[in-house]
């Protein structure tokens, strides 16, 4: 019960995120060739509002259900890990239609190859651990 | 009372409008905050590497990944949330492109095989409702064993979950909870997010769907 709230918020925006059609390739090329407001509208609406949701926590008027301040966590203040990365996740995106959040609806509503397209980005996050000193951040 | 239901199941079926995105990010953003905990669905990917006893081979997976068991229910909730949405609530189940889209698209697969206002929502036709010509027929089983799906299923998932680890978030991490905490490495990422989409997309996704095998 404890962890069955989160089910709930994870089906929320699955089905969200399948009836906005986030889930299409057809709609993610359209919006990499400006083609069409509506992907920009989710993310533009998405963080606008999630602005002010955050401001609300970050200055205590909302507390956590543990009635606590949310801490927020500032993220490294390093780039090349962001540029690289990025663009590595970008292409990514762009190459199959998905990212990481989509590929759970996908494979849920039926689609189940990408049970192949889970395992391949369990890889590559395996491979990014396993190489992570390596790598310039 | 059947007839209420038969309203309202209309009503969610028909395509929703781009700020019904505010509202599903935002509830999502909202509950999560609240719960005290943080939304990026990316870190999944880790949590089940490190599950997997990937901590054996890189310090990276070395975490208390038990307690991270919350975004593991996230992933699975949006897995219900997908199947209940694409089979009882698909609407028409297209994706209500505009007409310079499905354009560009013909111009890709050099033929008319799409029509405006009848594009599949997605290129597959594993659920069986949909009807597919076989050039967009990529998110399957079949496609598997092409060299362009195989390209764009295997590569795209190894792409996806080394990039995002790298860039240390994703689309939820980065272009949502980052951007709305108003992070400055969270704008780099998603600046680079759009700038390999944009490569991908123009560059080199036409020549990878037109390899005929």
């Amino acid at each position: 019960m404890r962890l069955f709230k989160y089910m709930v918020v994870g089906f929320m925006f699955g089905f969200g995120m399948w009836k906005l059609e986030a889930i299409s390739f057809y709609r993610i090329i359209e919006m990499f060739h400006f083609q069409s407001f509506h992907m920009y509208g989710i993310i533009i609406s998405g963080v606008t509002l999630g602005l002010i949701i955050t401001q609300l926590f970050k200055k205590g008027k909302v507390k956590t259900i543990q009635g606590i301040v949310h801490e927020f966590n500032d993220k490294d203040k390093t780039w090349w890990r962001y540029i690289i990365g990025g663009i590595i996740f970008g292409m990514g995106w762009a190459l199959t239609g998905v990212c990481s959040g989509m590929m759970f609806v996908l494979m849920g509503s039926g689609y189940t190859v990408f049970a192949i397209f889970i395992a391949s980005a369990m890889l590559g996050t395996f491979s990014y651990g396993y190489f992570r000193k390596a790598l310039p951040h | 009372m059947y007839e209420y239901w038969e309203q309202i199941h209309a009503f969610i079926s028909q395509p929703w409008p781009w700020w019904m995105g505010g509202i599903t990010i935002g509830s999502t953003l909202f509950l999560l905050l609240y719960f005290g905990k943080e939304f990026g669905l990316s870190a999944n990917l880790r949590i089940m590497c490190a599950a997997d006893g990937a901590g054996d081979y890189a310090d990276f997976f070395n975490f208390d990944w038990g307690k991270q068991g919350w975004n593991l229910m996230v992933a699975l909730g949006a897995m219900f949330g997908g199947y209940i949405a694409a089979n009882y609530f698909g609407g028409d189940g297209t994706a209500h492109i505009s007409q310079q889209a499905v354009n560009t698209l013909n111009q890709i697969a050099g033929s008319d095989v799409l029509s405006y206002g009848h594009v599949p929502i997605v290129p597959g036709s594993d659920v069986i409702h949909t009807e597919i010509d076989p050039f967009w027929n990529l998110y399957s089983w079949g496609s598997l064993f092409t060299l362009r799906g195989l390209i764009i299923i295997v590569g795209g998932g190894f792409l996806i979950g080394f990039g995002s680890r790298y860039a240390g978030g994703c689309t939820s991490g980065h272009a949502i909870s980052g951007l709305a905490d108003l992070q400055a490495p969270s704008l780099v990422a998603v600046i680079g997010f759009f700038t390999g989409g944009l490569i991908m997309t123009w560059l080199i996704l036409p020549y990878i769907l037109r390899i005929p095998f």
